[in-house]
């Protein structure tokens, strides 16, 4: 029997071995053509459109490619296996914990904590195994796989196909280190790596622009939220001297909840500014909708079921600390309900398949974090599993709807698809209603329990509760609208994509059956508490986690008990299920009875329906504010500056030494070397009548030598 | 052979230089083939220093002690610890890549070009190694020569007017470093009875702390020109921007560590006193921030594509000096493994620029866009030096950067708070060039047959690519060998830090300190 607790560092490195292969060797095994090469300005919109290109039919099945289909898929199946017999070891440990360290990392030096003392700066490649990084590993390896299926069918008559592996793979690498770390600096390694993935998949379709402007905006969003987790990890080392989850939560240990906004509440909310980036919250939340430029199944899996879930991981991960700090914790919960309705209100008028799809995600998060704030770390977790199948199943539809109408993603232009791609059409009505709460399916669980716990405990309230509720209705309208939309109606397709609809292959058909599986069971195992005619068994998704939340829910946990009452939560299950029928009823009576309505409606309501159609015009806030004004206006103004004044004064010094020494030349010419020179003149003019003397003729001389002789014989005779 | 271990890495570029000389200038290809020769045997004696370099001394290794001029103290004195080590590393490989990335790039005077690239590489050795003042500025205004020949021939259109404000600037500077040393020369002779110029000497003395401010400036003023630290950066851009290529990477990838590396080894252990007086610190600190957000604002608003990444390094030197002048031990390890780094990021970078310098003769980002369906391995080499630089974690720059500001952190929170945002700006203003220069559409049909990278050019990045990921990954090291030196550095500035910590084991505070032992 393989040990396979030992083999968990084995886990990422397949994906990235894959990622190595198809990044080195894959433009060996996939030959580009050369129109993708050669892109003259024109020449270009042949790849236009979304990028997703109608050279459909001809499959270019050469043994390359099918070597990369193979390889791409195998390695996330291999971790999927790995991953599986890990968790299953892991549940017959007593403790259910099992930790594998590699080697130290990051082995610096000494320092002092803020609290005195003596600690280093460490951090190894460990890797910890628990029941939530178990959820965590199942999810990504099995959502991940079949995404990975799935894009074979999608991505088969892309150019960069191996690209497109290579960048996938390469995300679950990083996905699978971020939940399998030991400490909180490998967590970032992998929160940095998938930010990487994500930036190199938005920008797939590198020659379109707006695809490139996506990919920055995500990476450079990201990168703020960043900047609080680092912040937020050197204040947890200054704090506890450690950034290992073990030694962190030991320290935590018998510490009682902060009456104020303590050291432990600016930990957890710098690590929460971090989150917000990660995971699409307000204020951060801007770069997701943009993130749908890349490939549909990126958005399937990266932006909806895992990279984004990220941020609610790290809380989790961090429920000792936030259970400690209630106005953090509200913090958390009030900016997940603000974002929940913020984001479902924007998706109500969308036209965009994938935009709807994107605001729903961000607005799902939104409910994850409204549990994690209210100190119900495991159900947030429970939505974050639940959600990861309906959501990417609701991306893998719409990517299939897109295929199958040669690349239209504006819903107005879709309609009565229902019969002419009947698989995709059925799994995306599982996956409405899961996400809309319908009972049974997964997404009734989930959504029901964090209500409940909104409602319930101690850390949550009343005006929260109604805000998921109103959200909830929300969510059913615009994902039924959706739905009406596309797949109902009278259709309203252009001509060319009536003649192109057809289902998908079964390569992508399959995972989308598999997905409605678990989009209707995955809840089953975390069943109300009411529901007492089911076992425990059918509790299983709290019980697994249990451990992991044991310290955090210990300190809310008995007040939440004690409030527990049956027919209050029976009233409040049956409202949230009436109210998602409602959304459901309305948005069938609006699309489908009345279609005229929506018109006389948005007409109207044209400013409310601007403000929503606009996303409450928050990206030209921030490119107003921020990337115009902060950084490009502070770095022209500063450039200026520098080349003007810094620069100036340089300049200026080096004029004024050349203005000085003109100077100089000039003093030295005419004051220095001009009194040498009147010397030399003075002297001159009086040698003149000597020179008369000096003529240099022989016989000047001799007549003045005989003169002188004359004259002195002469003298000496007339003496 | 083995005690001159030091002289013999010392010398070898500069007998490459000499016997380079006696070359028939009209046979080019003899003379690129041996420049290279020579600097890559620069590069392969260095080597033995890694091996027997033993990172558990204290003090310095591989000591070599003469007298030089007797008459003035003067000693021929050579000596590597770990930081030294590390740099000198750093000098021998990328003189080395820089020389081979020269082959086409250069085609007029070319055994001038390499003489001075030999000259270069001992003067930038000889700076690292020793251990007499005296000797240490010769090798200082030795590495001005060479490069201001650099810059003024095979520059580019502005060259004359940036290669003499490159010399001007930096000999201002040193002239004042000059008066510095000659202070501390005349005080030791003053206190012992005899003039030396001895690092080890003159650590014994013992200045008030008016004096030793006052050399402190002296120094800061030579060093801080060299980094280059806010506001003394001006020389910089225009420097690199009309250096060629070879001479941009030497610029920033060795040049400026000298002034950190003067800092470190000058200014921090002989002058303790003022390092650690709180207003220079301060001082320091802040203009250390200043030209973290600073450089990368001004870097985000360029529009000519090596003076972008100019200007990216005064924001990353920000973080090297921020790290020293955090007067801890994470803080200046930290600050020497980014002084690696930026020498392998931002060494990249310009080699980047050079070979779409050399394929379109231009620098102008606007020329560019797109060369990503064209040059798609360039693209990839492209990609990689930038997220080193954007400090990605599993590369090199996450290392430096995320132990530097752990440093910061424990001084001044502030500080910290501020330099974190250098790098959101530092994935700002990468992304964006990267953007314009490599992705979308080729709008410029000048720009549609270029290319991709040849051999050679795989040559010269790989071995950057390896050095980057191997810090990202293991580097483990690298703090290995700064381990002491940095402790010694920190002991000598602020004697009681380590103290604090013996006390500490005493009464261990609760989950620190088991942490820290682990």
């Amino acid at each position: 029997m393989v040990n396979f607790l030992d083999l968990i560092w084995l886990i990422p490195l397949f994906p990235l071995a894959g990622a190595v292969t198809m990044l080195l060797a894959g433009r060996r095994l996939d030959p580009q053509p050369p129109s993708e090469v050669a892109l003259a300005p024109g020449v270009a919109a042949a790849s236009g459109g979304n990028g997703h290109g109608d050279a459909h039919g001809h499959h270019p099945a050469a043994p390359g490619r099918f070597l990369i289909s193979l390889i791409g898929p195998g390695t996330v199946l291999l971790s999927l296996l790995f991953s599986a017999g890990a968790v299953i070891q892991l549940a017959g440990l007593p403790e259910k914990v099992h930790e594998v360290v590699k080697y130290t990392w990051i082995p610096a030096f000494f320092f002092h904590p803020a609290g005195g003392g003596g600690a280093r700066l460490a951090a190894d490649f460990g890797f910890l195994l628990d029941p939530l990084s178990a959820v965590m590993i199942l999810v990504v390896t099995v959502v991940g796989f079949l995404i990975h299926v799935y894009s074979i069918g999608y991505m088969g008559h892309e150019g960069g196909y191996y690209r497109f592996f290579g960048y996938m793979n390469l995300f679950v690498f990083f996905m699978l280190t971020l939940v399998l770390a030991n400490n909180y600096l490998l967590l970032f390694v992998g929160w940095e790596g998938v930010g990487l993935s994500s930036y190199l998949l938005i920008g797939f379709y590198f020659h379109k622009k707006s695809a490139g402007d996506a990919g920055k905006k995500a990476f450079v969003v990201n990168r703020i939220g960043d900047a609080g987790f680092i912040m937020g990890m050197l204040l947890m080392l200054a704090t506890f001297g450690t950034v290992r989850f073990v030694d962190v939560n030991a320290a935590l240990a018998g510490r009682e909840p902060e009456t104020g906004f303590g050291v432990l509440s600016a930990i957890a909310l710098l690590l929460f500014i971090g989150a917000t980036g990660k995971s699409a919250q307000i204020p951060l939340f801007t770069w997701l909708p943009d993130a749908m430029e890349g490939p549909t199944p990126v958005s399937a899996l990266i932006h909806a079921a895992t990279m984004v879930t990220a941020g609610v991981y790290m809380v989790a991960r961090s429920s000792a600390l936030f259970a400690l700090t209630p106005q953090t914790s509200f913090l958390v919960a009030a900016v997940g309900a603000a974002t929940a309705i913020l984001a479902a209100s924007i998706a109500l008028v969308q036209n965009d398949i994938k935009r709807v799809l994107a605001y729903s995600t961000v607005s799902q998060l939104g409910y994850m974090f409204l549990a994690a704030g209210v100190g119900a770390y495991w159900v947030a977790i429970f939505h974050l599993y639940t959600h990861a199948f309906f959501k990417a199943l609701l991306f893998l539809g719409a990517g299939s709807v897109i295929h199958a109408l040669g690349g239209e993603q504006d819903i107005r232009r879709m309609g009565g698809l229902k019969d002419k791609i009947p698989v995709t059409y059925r799994t995306m009505w599982i996956a409405s209603l899961a996400i809309a709460g319908i009972p049974p399916l997964a997404g009734f669980f989930s959504k029901d329990e964090i209500l409940w716990q909104t409602w319930s405990s101690p850390l949550g309230s009343k005006a929260l509760w109604a805000v998921g509720v109103v959200t909830a209705f929300m969510t059913a309208f615009y994902m039924w609208r959706l739905m009406f939309l596309t797949f109902h109606g009278r259709p309203r397709l252009s001509e060319e994509a009536s003649r192109h609809v057809h289902e998908s292959p079964p390569v992508m058909t399959v995972p989308l059956v598999a997905l409605a599986a678990g989009s209707v069971a995955a809840g089953w195992i975390g069943m109300p508490k009411i529901w007492t005619w089911f076992g425990e068994g059918f509790r299983l998704f709290e019980h697994w986690l249990a451990p992991v939340f044991a310290a955090a829910t210990a300190h809310w946990h008995a007040h939440a008990e004690a409030h527990h009452d049956v027919s209050i939560e029976w009233a409040l299950m049956i409202l949230s299920v009436v109210i998602a029928a409602a959304g459901i009823a309305l948005a069938r009576h609006l699309y489908l009875v009345r279609p005229d309505a929506p018109e006389a409606i948005r007409q109207r309501a044209a400013p409310v329906y601007n403000v929503l159609y606009n996303k409450w015009y928050v990206d030209e806030i921030y490119d107003f504010l921020f990337v115009n004004g902060l950084a490009k206006g502070g770095g022209s103004l500063l450039s200026r500056f520098d080349a003007a004044v810094v620069d100036g004064g340089v300049n200026g010094t080096g004029w004024l030494t050349r203005f000085t020494s003109t100077l100089s030349v000039w003093w030295d010419t005419w004051v220095v070397d001009g009194s040498v020179r009147l010397i030399a003149f003075t002297v001159k003019m009086f040698s003149y009548p000597a020179r008369l003397l000096q003529t240099g003729y022989l016989q000047s001389y001799a007549l003045v030598i005989l003169v002188g002789v004359a004259v002195a014989l002469g003298y000496y005779l007339m003496r | 052979m083995s005690e001159h271990l030091l002289s013999i890495v010392l010398f070898t570029p500069l007998a490459g230089m000499l016997v380079l000389l006696l070359l028939p200038g009209s046979n080019k290809n003899l003379i690129r083939i041996w420049a290279n020769i020579a600097a890559a045997a620069g590069f392969l004696v260095s080597l033995p220093l890694v091996f027997r370099f033993d990172k558990n001394a204290e003090g310095f290794q591989m000591v070599e002690r003469y007298d030089w001029i007797p008459a003035l103290g003067v000693k021929y004195y050579l000596g590597i610890d770990g930081i030294s080590l590390l740099l000198v590393m750093l000098t021998t490989l990328l003189g080395f890549l820089a020389i081979l990335s020269s082959w086409s790039a250069i085609d007029r005077h070319l055994k001038a070009y390499y003489a001075m690239f030999l000259l270069q590489q001992t003067g930038m050795i000889g700076v690292f190694i020793s251990l007499d003042f005296f000797l240490f500025y010769v090798f200082w205004e030795v590495v001005l020569v060479p490069m201001y020949f650099i810059i003024g021939v095979w520059g580019g259109p502005r060259k004359l007017y940036a290669a003499i404000k490159f010399f001007l600037y930096t000999l201002a500077g040193s002239v004042l470093m000059l008066l510095g040393i000659l202070t501390l020369y005349f005080q030791h002779f003053e206190q012992h009875g005899f003039y030396t110029f001895e690092i080890s000497e003159l650590l014994k003395l013992d200045m008030p702390l008016a004096l030793e401010r006052w050399v402190f400036w002296a120094f800061f003023i030579g060093f801080a020109i060299k980094v280059p630290m806010f506001p003394f950066h001006t020389w910089l851009p225009d420097a690199h921007t009309e250096a060629p290529t070879a001479g941009s990477v030497i610029l920033a990838a060795i040049l400026l560590k000298m002034g950190t590396y003067g800092f470190l080894r000058f200014s921090l252990p002989l002058l303790p006193k003022a390092s650690i007086d709180p207003w220079i610190v301060q001082v320091m600190a802040a203009l250390s921030i200043v030209a973290i957000i600073y450089g990368a604002l001004v870097s985000l608003m360029q529009d000519d594509w090596k003076r972008l990444v100019a200007f990216s390094s005064v924001s990353h030197l920000g973080f090297c000096t921020l790290g020293i002048f955090a007067l801890n031990p994470n803080g200046i390890a930290g600050s020497v493994i980014q002084q690696i780094n930026h020498g392998i990021s931002t060494g990249m970078l310009f080699l980047i620029v050079g070979v779409a310098y050399e394929r379109r003769h231009t620098r102008m980002i606007s020329e560019y866009g797109g060369l990503a369906h064209v040059m798609p391995n360039f693209s990839f080499v492209f990609a990689f030096a930038m997220l080193s630089s954007a400090g990605l974690p599993l590369l090199n720059g996450f290392v430096g950067e995320f132990t530097i500001l752990q440093g910061a952190f424990e001084t001044n929170r502030a500080w910290a708070a501020f330099a974190v945002t250098g790098v959101i700006l530092g994935a700002a203003y990468l992304l964006w060039l990267y953007q314009r220069t490599m992705l979308g559409q080729i709008t410029n049909p000048k720009n549609l047959r270029l290319p991709d990278l040849n051999l050679r050019e795989w040559a010269v990045f790989l071995p950057f690519m390896a050095w980057a990921l191997w810090i990202g990954v293991y580097p483990k090291p690298y703090f290995e060998v700064l381990e002491k030196p940095v402790a010694q550095l920190v002991e000598r500035v602020r004697p009681d830090y380590f103290a604090q910590h013996a006390l500490a084991v005493q009464a261990p505070a609760p989950g620190a300190v088991e942490a820290g032992e682990r």
